[in-house]
This record gives C-alpha cells, structure tokens and sequence, in this order.
C-alpha cells in the first residue's frame, strides 16, 4: 500500500492532524445530581469501576428536596476522559443532571479530622498550628490531638503538611463538596 | 372492603388482584403475546396466573440461557421487545449471558426474575441471589419491586426504557410475596425524570453533515445496527444512492444496504472484504450511522480511517467521541437524523464520486472473497452459497459465533433488514439454536434458517426439545470442523500451531442427536449432495438439523490480524494466507 501518506489517528481516535485537545490530566469536580432511591450510589460506583475510571473522592447526601441526592465527585482526567465520565453517568437512568464544576465559580469544601502525635512539650505549636488554619481541637489524650478542619482541599493538604512533623497517626476525609456560587443553580 | 366500593373502582379499572396478575396485566397492556422462560419456585405465582391466559403464549425453553438468547431473535427480527422469565438464584444467574448479549448488541429486553421473600432478602435464602446486583453492569436499568403496588407503574417504566433511546435489557426483580399479595393498584402516568432520549438530529448539525458530503471527494457510508433498529434502512439507501456514495456495514448492520447492489462494499473489519477496508482507510469522509467503531471493526485505532473527517450519527451521546473523535457529531435517531440529511442534500450538489467509485471498482477486482474446492472435502462458503440460492431474499438468517458465523457473514447475500441474527458484541456461542428459535416464532411467516457451528451448537443444543414441541420449521446447518474452528484458526496463524484444547474429536453424531430429540437430521459429506439435502431439509416442515462435515483447515479469509490497521489484511484461500501489505 502506499505510503505517501502518513497519516494516523491518535489512540484515543483524533487523528493528529487535527490538534488534539487538552490531554493534560486535570482535578474536575462533578456535581451529580440523582434520584434519592436505593441501589443509586451502587449504580453510580460500579459504572466507574466498570469503564475503568479513578474516583478521588465522593460525597454524597440528601438535597433540599429529599427525593433527590447530590454527590459531588472528584475525578482525575483529561478532558476527552472526563467528557465520557459525565456522558456514561446520564445513561444511568436515576441520574438527573451532570455538572462540571471545574470551570465554575464554586465554593468547596472539605472536612478533615487528623489524629497527631502530641508530646506535652509539642502540644503547644500544634494547638497554635490548629489556630492559624482555623481548626479545632476535638479530642485531647495524654499523647495525642485530634484536629477538626475544613475548607478546600489545598487548606486541607496544608494543615497536613504543617502537622506531619510531630507524627500524623490517623486521618479522616469527607471528600469534598461543592456548590456554584451566586444566584445560578449548581444544575444550570 | 365495602361491596360499593370494589365496585366504584371497578369502573375506574381498579380491582383487587395478585401482584403476578397484576405483572401479566401490564405485559398485556404493552402487547406481549409471546415470552420465553423457565419455571421454579420463587417466579411460580406468575406461572399460575399464565396458566389460565390465553393470550400470552408462554414458551418453555430448555435452559434460562435459550430464553434471553431467543427473546433476542424475536425482538430482532420483530423490533418489538423480547420478554423472558426465570426464577431466582440459579435461574436469574442463568439470564445473565443472554443480557450481557443484548445489552453489547443493543436489544429491547425484558428478563422478568422470580426472588425470595422480601422478608428474606439478604439472609441467603435457598435460591436467593443479588440479581439487582448482578444485572446492574448489563442492563440498561433494573428494579427490585419491593412492594406489590408499584407492580403496574414498574412494567410499564421497564418496557418505556428497554425500547426507547439505545434500546437494551431491563430487569424487574420480582420476590414471591409481591407476585402473592394483592394489589389494586393501576399504572399512572409514565415520569422517568432522568431519562429523555433526543430523537431529532440538531438542525445545524445536518446542514454541516450535508456540507461535508457535498464537499466530499471519497465518502463512505458505515452503517451499523443502530441503522436496523430505527428502522433507518430506506434512509441509508436514498443517501448512498441519490448521491452515488458507496456503503460498508458492521456485523450488525448486515441487510441495511443491499449487498447485491454496486455500491455496497459489504461488511468491513477483521473478517470484511478487501474493498472495504481498502475504501475505509482511504476515503476522505465516514459517515457513521448507528455504528459504535468496535475494535473488530476498526482495527488499530490508529490506522482507521486516517484520512477522513467523520460524522458520527448515533442515539446515545456517550458512544460519539468514545473511540473514533467525531468532527460532525449528531445525536438523535438514525432515521430522523439521515432522512434530514437527505432533505438537505436537495438543495445540495451531489458529490463527485465517480473517480472514488472507479479506484473501489479496482479494488473489487483486485481482493474478490475467494475459496477454492481444492481437494474431496466439502467447503463451508460453496454450503452457505448454495443455502443463499435456495431461500428466499427475505430469508432470516441466525448464527453461532465463531468461523461459521463469518462465513455465514460474507458468503450469504443480505438485501433486507432484520434478517441477520447473531451475537456481535459479546460474541456469545450457542446463541444460534435458541435465537432460531425465537427469530421463528416472531416472523412465522418467514424462511429462517440457522448457520451454526459444531462448538456453538453442542453448547445449548438442548433447545431442540423447545423447538420440536413448538413444531418450529426451520432449518439448521451446522458446519462442523470437529474443532473450535476460530481458535484453531488463531493458533494456527499467531500461535505456532499449538492447537491447545480447541480439537473436538469426540463429537456426537448431529443427525443421530437430531433424529433423537424428534427433529430430522442429515448429514452432509460431500458436495454433490449439497443441494439435495439443502432442499430436503428446507422442504421439511418441522426443525431440520444438517451436520454438514467440512474441511477442518479451512481459514476465514480476509482476516486483519488483531492489532493491525484494517489496511494489512490477509488474503487467501482454504488454510493460505498472505498479507498483502
């Protein structure tokens, strides 16, 4: 056959001549929103071990109309990825509406317990730590702390940081959720 | 409840009934005149109620496995859904090959499954198991009813989303207590809120599709299963023949182009023609429509259509841009969407494709479907050629998986649409028998004939029990290798010849077996007696079952070996082969 023609497709089905899109992996933040009914977040967790798809994090509970739930979950993808991500979660018949909080101007939030080693003679910087990220302490023994945070995840990540030099014997994260901020609707 | 009461509500439709009654009422409301199951303990109540129905015909099938496969033929070759039935446990277990299969080759399906108690659920009752659970990866959706007042809404939602949108199986999960108790519910008005198929094509994404073929200098039209289903097939031949565009299909989309029509170029893939994917590789434009670009169709990705622009027609967004990037996506049902098209190219110049047509001419020349009969054994292509002369053009045809079904694919000549029966996705073997099976009972008046194989019809030849007591004529040629006739194939070209485990030598007779479950059996040698014992079997009113014995080294040829672009296949006759590039 001939060969004058180099021309190919990318694997992921674009042909390289025309330029690909964005196969940086980005952080997106999907607000699903679903009918409140057994069996649903079964659904919405198997279709994303069945095509293969990471979850970062998931959140999930009732909305301010309790026929529905809404979950906010963090996937790590390009965006030809995270498209068929969304496409995949609305063939799911309980699914009502899929949103991309990426690009939105959304609040997030995250709540985050840390359990650190506390010596007396650290517990001091750690309490003062805890104050400038604007956590509390909800738990004191004779050789720990426990932290309560919440914020962002970058916050989060921070105080973590911050605390890992006294030793962090056990963390526990609710995954993020997120809204849009403003008059627009999360679904819009 | 007071006499004037029951009474008042009789009229408005409402009468205390069974949960099961109830169930059967609502497959009565969709139309349902014919299902497939099996009975057992936890699904008997339904059972009960079908026995005095006289306007569901209930058909007892062999295995649970027989019952999806032939909802399946029905609802193809009917367009209708395909309804069967099971108990729990080891028979909804028994449903899942056959969902599996009509959820990859996107069937309307409803598999009805018997459970325990619902006081029982999750306590490992006998024969109880999570079918919610198990179905959920295979289903388009499914429904534990956990009470019997949702009965009449639950059918009639199931039977809503298996046929609309990208039709695919439903399951509704019924534990006996629900088909026991009573219920004078009545189904309301349907509401699936998160479920809203787009059948329209967007207006300026025709106008842009229009303008891509009229600018076009080698389109090509790829039509698949999707084109079967919205009943597209017309469609599809006024756009290829008002505008001289030439047409490959998917496995599934067999009969929605006529292969005897100078435009077609017939299936393309890892066992399509030379012209095909020749024509695939080096046309400008692909016009997809229904199609889903499965591997075995495309090949390495990265040689598939290299040159072209592709507009993607499907029903279901989340197949545009899953494996090919669409540059003209159109969501919305094939026949809307192409009859749009149609309506747009009136106002358009056809494109200029005569030069386009002459290069596919040449190929047609160059890389024909050959095989030769080059010693005393009897070929598959001259049995299914000779099959094709024989039967009418409206003829169904259900296959096996494996070599026979491809030959069946390339050697038979599809010219109407829902006539082609097979498993294309999931590639179930065994599917041939009990998809016969229901194929006939959905088009009676129809020739059906079945191409199986040796491996897939021993795998649910149990069925021919259903098929003599139903009286079905058809007829059944199995085109026996004595092998795993696709695997050998394999290890012969990519495996050293290791034949590991693919060798059937111990067979048991397919006429005798035949003969002895009541049907009538021959067996076939040699090729002087082919049409002979073709005409005996199709004239024979009852299932016929020809063992046809052919050359066991016989390759399915072209064939682009797995992982190579659909430009590098192997041309050749009986066990030889070459590339041709």
């Amino acid at each position: 056959m001939s060969t004058d023609t180099p021309a190919r497709r990318l694997p992921t089905g674009v042909r390289e001549e025309e330029v690909p899109r964005a196969v940086d992996e980005n952080e997106h933040t999907l607000s699903v929103l679903v009918e409140n009914k057994p069996g649903v977040l079964s659904r919405v967790a198997g279709l994303f071990t069945r095509r293969s798809f990471n979850i970062d994090s998931l959140a999930v509970g009732e909305t301010e109309n309790p026929d529905y739930s809404r979950m906010t979950i963090v996937v790590t993808g390009d965006d030809p990825t995270v498209e068929q991500v969304m496409k995949q979660l609305n063939t799911l018949i309980p699914v009502i509406k899929v949103s991309n909080l990426t690009d939105d101007e959304s609040v997030d939030r995250e709540l985050a317990m840390v359990k650190v080693a506390a010596s007396p003679e650290d517990r001091n910087e750690i309490m003062q730590i805890a104050e400038t990220f604007r956590a509390d302490i909800v738990d004191m023994g004779r050789d720990t702390v426990v932290i309560e945070a919440s914020g962002d995840t970058e916050k989060v990540e921070a105080l973590f940081d911050m605390l890992r030099q006294y030793g962090i014997k056990e963390t526990v994260r609710t995954g993020r959720i997120s809204l849009v901020r403003g008059e627009k609707s999360t679904e819009d | 409840m007071s006499k004037s009461t029951s009474d008042a509500d009789a009229e408005e439709g409402r009468r205390e009934r069974k949960g099961a009654e109830a169930l059967v009422e609502g497959l009565k409301q969709e139309g349902v005149d014919t299902m497939f199951g099996i009975t057992g303990g936890a699904i008997m109540p339904v059972y009960d109620v079908l026995y005095d129905d006289e306007d569901v015909d209930h058909v007892m099938m062999g295995h649970e496995q027989g019952a999806t496969h032939a909802a399946e033929g029905y609802n193809t070759v009917t367009g209708r859904p395909g309804v069967c039935m099971a108990t729990s446990g080891p028979g909804a277990t028994n449903l899942v090959t056959g969902l599996a299969d009509a959820d990859m080759d996107s069937r309307a399906l409803i598999a009805i499954a018997g459970q325990v108690p619902t006081d029982m659920i999750g306590n490992d009752a006998f024969q109880e198991t999570d079918t919610r659970g198990v179905t959920m990866p295979i289903t388009k959706h499914n429904y534990l009813i956990k009470d019997e007042d949702d009965v009449p809404d639950t059918v009639q939602e199931a039977f809503y989303i298996t046929s609309t949108g990208r039709p695919s199986p439903v399951v509704l999960d019924v534990p006996k207590d629900v088909s026991k108790n009573t219920t004078d519910a009545v189904r309301g008005e349907l509401d699936v809120e998160g479920y809203s198929p787009n059948y329209e094509g967007h207006p300026r994404q025709i106008e842009k599709a229009a303008e891509k073929i009229e600018e076009a200098e080698k389109p090509l039209i790829f039509a698949g299963g999707g084109a079967v289903i919205s009943e597209a097939s017309p469609e599809v031949r006024e756009l290829a023949m008002e505008n001289d565009i030439p047409v490959t299909t998917s496995l599934m989309g067999l009969g929605v182009f006529p292969e005897d029509h100078e435009l077609s170029l017939e299936m393309l893939g890892m066992h399509g023609t030379g012209y095909a994917n020749r024509a695939v590789t080096e046309c400008d434009l692909l016009v997809g429509i229904g199609v889903r670009f499965d591997d075995r169709a495309t090949g390495k990705i990265e040689s598939f259509a290299p040159k072209a622009e592709v507009i993607h027609v499907d029903i279901d967004p989340s197949e545009i841009s899953k494996n090919i990037h669409a540059n003209v996506p159109i969501v919305g049902d094939a026949k809307n969407v192409v009859g749009d098209i149609n309506e747009a190219m009136r106002d358009r110049d056809s494109p200029d494709t005569e030069s386009w047509l002459d290069t596919i001419d040449d190929w047609k020349q160059k890389y024909p479907n050959e095989y030769e009969q080059d010693g005393d054994d009897l070929k598959p292509q001259y049995v299914i050629e000779q099959l094709d002369e024989l039967t009418p053009d409206d003829t169904i045809v259900c296959t096996g998986v494996g070599q026979h079904q491809m030959w069946a694919a390339q050697w038979y000549t599809y010219t109407e649409p829902r006539t082609w029966v097979t498993s294309g996705g999931l590639g179930t073997m065994g599917c041939g028998l009990p998809m016969t099976i229901g194929a006939k009972l959905g088009a009676p008046d129809q020739e059906v004939v079945c191409i199986d194989g040796d491996g897939s019809f021993l795998m649910t030849v149990q069925e021919l029990t259903t098929a003599v007591r139903e009286e079905l004529d058809f007829t059944l040629v199995i085109i026996n290798n004595y092998y795993m006739g696709m695997v050998r194939q394999w290890q012969e070209l990519f495996h050293d010849e290791r034949y590991a485990e693919s060798d059937l030598p111990h067979l048991p007779r397919f006429d005798e077996i035949a003969e002895a479950f009541g049907a009538r059996g021959w067996r076939l040698e040699d090729e002087e007696d082919v049409e002979d014992v073709l005409e005996e079997a199709l004239e024979y009113d009852g299932p016929s079952v020809i063992d046809a014995i052919i050359d066991p080294y016989e390759n399915v040829f072209p064939m682009v070996p797995a992982g190579s672009g659909n430009d590098e296949f192997i041309m050749g006759k009986g066990s030889q082969g070459s590339r041709i590039s």
